[in-house]
C-alpha cells in the first residue's frame, strides 16, 4: 500500500508564486523517504497540504488510501508532523503540550498521560516536564516537537527538515531514534537539504527543484550519480597539468586548480601524481555542495 | 473521530482557555470588576442619588444589570479574540489546525471558554452590585438564557475577529470602534424612552439594546422592547455568526495560506 499518493499537485499561492507545479509522488507504506531540495523547492508547502495547513489549488492527494479531498480528518489521524519553525505555545509545559495535543486527537486523559511519559522518556525530556518548553535548548525544542508528532502513535512521521540547527552529537541521536522508528512500522517522509543525511537514513528519495519533482529513485541510485568528488588543489605552482588527463582539470590561478575525483579512486594515488607532474601540494579539499551537482548531474541528464 | 473523541477534543479546548485565563486573572477577571465598580460608585450612588427613580425602580437597580451585561460582553469577545490571534500569531494553532478535530468542535471549544469568561465575569460584577442595592429577580431562567446567550454571541464574534485578524491592530479595532459605542449607547445607563423620538428609532437598530433590555427584564420585568425579539435577535446572532466562523474554518480564511 502507499502511504502517500499525490497525483499532479499543484499550488500557487495568493501572492501568484507558483510553489507546485504538478508533483506526482508515491511514497510506499514503511518507506523512510526523503524530499530532497534547497530552500523554496516547495517542500514545506507539500506538507503543509498533506496536514491541512496549505490548501492546494488543484490536484490529488491520498494518505493511505484516504483522498484528503474527501475525509482529510480521517487522513489526519495516520500523520504526525515535525514542522520546520517552532509552533508550540511558549510558555506551555513541555508535559501540557503533549497532554493536549492527544486530546485534539480524542485520546483519553489517562492514556494520554501513559504515552507522554513513554515519549519523555524516550526523548530524555523527562526531566523538563514540568518546564515552559521556552526554557528549552534548541535540540530540546526539536525534540520536543518530535514528541509531540508521535502522541498520536502516528503511522506516517514527517519531518520538516528536522536537523537544521541541531548539533552534530544530537543529530546522529536523532538519526538512530528515526530509524528505530521506521523499523518498528512507521513510515518516515522527511524533507532535507543534507546530501548525507539521505544516504545515511533514506531508503528512496524524490528531488524537488522549483517545484517540479525532477527525480525520485532509490537514494543508492541517486547518489551514484553524484560518485565524483570536485577538489580545489592548492600547489606551489601549477604546471604539467596534462599530465593529470582524466580529472577533468580547470585552472584557476598560478597557484590553484580544480580536479575531479571518483569516489573509488585512493587520494594517496591523485597525491602520487601530483607529485610526479612535479607540483607540491600546499592544500586539498572538497569543494563544495554535493546537492547542487546532484542537481546539475540530474539536470544534464533530462 | 467518535463523539466520545470529540467530547475529549472539545474538552481539552475549553479546560486550556479556563487555566489560561484563571492563570492570567489579574489582566482577563480583575479589570471588569474594578471599572464595573467604578460605575456602581460614580454613576449609582454619586449622580444616581440625583436623578430618581426610571421606570419605577431607583437609578442604581435600573443600571446593573447593564454594567453586567457590559462586563459579559467585552470578556466573551475579549476572550476569544486574544487567546485565538494569540495561538494563531504563536502558531500553535497548527496543533489544532493539523489534528482530526472536526471544525465544529474548534468553535466550540474556543466558544465554550469565551462563555464561561463572560459569565463568570457577569457573577463577579453581580456579586459587586449586591454590595450597592438588594438584588430583585423578576425571571431567574430569562436571567441564565440572557447572560449565557449573550456571551455565546460575543464569543462567536471575538472568534471570528480572531480568525480574520492579521496584526495585533485588528484585534483592537472592533472592541473599540463598534462593541464599546453600541455598548454605551445600548441603554446601559438611560431608558430609551428619555431620548427624542429620532434618537429612540436610531437605538433600536443597536442589537446590544435588545440584549441589555432582555436581561434587564429578567431582573425586573420592565423592558424597553419586546423580550422575545430579544431572544429572537439573540439567536439569530449565535445561528448566523456559528454559519460565518464554521465557512471560514472550512476555506481556511486567514489560517491557511
Ligand atoms: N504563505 C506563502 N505565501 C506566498 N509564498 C509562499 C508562502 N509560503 C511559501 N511560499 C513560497 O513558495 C515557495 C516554496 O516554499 P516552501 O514550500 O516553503 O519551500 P521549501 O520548504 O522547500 O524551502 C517559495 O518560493 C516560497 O517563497
Ligand atoms: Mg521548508
Amino acid at each position: 500500500m502507499n502511504a502517500i499518493s499525490i497525483q499532479k499537485l499543484i499550488k500557487t499561492y495568493a501572492n501568484g508564486t507558483k510553489a507546485l507545479k504538478g508533483i506526482d509522488l508515491q511514497v510506499r507504506s514503511g518507506d523512510f523517504f526523503a524530499l530532497l531540495g534547497a530552500n523554496g523547492a516547495g517542500k514545506t508547502t507539500v506538507i503543509g497540504i498533506m496536514t491541512g495547513l496549505v490548501n492546494k489549488t488543484s490536484g490529488q492527494m491520498r494518505i493511505f488510501d484516504v483522498d484528503i479531498d474527501q475525509d482529510h480528518p480521517r487522513a489526519k489521524t495516520f500523520m504526525g508532523v515535525v514542522p520546520q519553525e517552532m509552533n508550540f505555545n511558549i510558555f506551555e509545559k513541555v508535559e501540557d503540550i503533549l497532554c493536549s495535543q492527544a486530546g485534539y486527537y480524542g485520546i483519553p486523559r489517562a492514556e494520554a498521560m501513559r504515552r507522554c511519559e513513554v515519549i519523555l522518556k524516550r526523548l530524555d525530556l523527562w526531566e523538563k516536564r514540568n518546564h515552559q518548553s521556552r526554557t528549552l535548548s534548541g535540540g530540546m525544542k526539536r525534540r520536543l516537537m518530535i514528541g509531540r508528532a508521535l502522541i498520536n502513535h502516528p503511522q506516517l512521521l514527517i519531518l520538516d527538515e528536522p536537523t537544521a540547527g541541531v548539533d552534530v552529537e544530537l543529530r546522529h541521536e536523532m538519526w538512530d531514534f528515526l530509524r528505530e522508528l521506521n523499523q518498528n512500522g512507521t513510515t518516515i517522509l522527511m524533507t532535507t537539504h543534507y546530501l548525507e543525511e539521505v544516504e545515511q537514513m533514506c531508503k528512496n528519495a524524490a528531488i524537488i527543484k522549483n517545484g517540479e519533482i525532477i527525480a525520485c529513485d532509490q537514494v543508492k541510485n541517486l547518489v551514484r550519480l553524484v560518485d565524483q568528488e570536485t577538489y580545489v588543489v592548492h600547489v606551489e605552482h601549477v604546471h604539467n597539468l596534462d599530465r593529470l588527463n582524466g580529472h577533468g582539470v580547470r585552472r584557476i590561478d598560478e597557484t590553484t586548480f580544480e580536479a575531479e575525483l571518483n569516489k573509488k579512486e585512493r587520494l594517496n594515488d591523485f597525491i602520487a601524481r601530483l607529485s610526479e607532474a612535479g607540483m607540491v601540494l600546499t592544500d586539498l579539499r572538497p569543494k563544495g555542495n554535493r546537492l547542487e551537482k546532484l542537481f546539475l548531474r540530474i539536470l544534464k541528464q533530462n | 473521530m467518535t463523539l466520545n473523541e470529540n467530547y475529549i477534543a472539545l474538552s481539552t479546548i475549553v479546560r486550556k482557555e479556563v487555566v489560561r485565563f484563571m492563570r492570567i486573572w489579574s489582566q482577563t477577571l480583575l479589570p471588569s470588576v474594578i471599572t464595573q465598580t467604578l460605575y456602581f460608585v460614580i454613576f449609582g450612588k454619586f449622580i444616581g442619588s440625583r436623578i430618581g427613580d426610571v421606570g419605577g425602580i431607583s437609578y442604581m437597580s435600573f443600571i446593573i444589570p447593564g454594567l453586567v451585561m457590559m462586563a459579559v460582553i467585552n470578556n466573551a469577545f475579549a476572550n476569544v479574540v486574544s487567546s485565538f490571534f494569540g495561538s494563531k500569531f504563536q502558531r500553535s494553532i497548527e496543533e489544532i489546525l493539523v489534528s482530526p478535530m472536526p471544525n465544529w468542535i474548534i468553535i466550540a471549544g474556543y466558544v465554550g471558554g469565551g462563555t464561561l469568561r463572560g459569565v463568570l465575569c457577569g457573577i463577579l460584577v453581580f456579586l459587586v452590585s449586591i454590595f450597592f442595592e438588594h438584588p430583585m429577580v423578576h425571571n431567574f431562567w430569562l436571567v441564565i438564557v440572557f447572560v449565557v446567550l449573550t456571551s455565546v454571541v460575543f464569543s462567536l464574534g471575538g472568534l471570528a475577529n480572531g480568525i480574520f485578524a492579521k496584526k495585533f491592530d485588528d484585534v483592537a479595532i472592533f472592541p473599540t470602534f463598534v462593541l464599546t459605542p453600541l455598548t454605551y449607547l445600548g441603554g446601559v445607563f438611560y431608558s430609551i424612552h428619555s431620548l427624542p423620538e429620532f434618537w429612540q428609532k436610531i437605538s433600536y437598530l443597536n442589537p446590544i439594546l435588545y440584549m441589555i433590555n432582555g436581561f434587564r427584564f429578567g431582573f425586573y420585568g420592565i423592558s424597553d422592547v419586546n423580550v422575545f425579539l430579544s431572544l429572537g435577535i439573540l439567536i439569530f446572532l449565535a445561528g448566523s455568526l456559528t454559519v460565518i466562523n464554521l465557512r471560514f474554518l472550512e476555506k481556511g480564511t486567514g489560517l491557511r495560506a
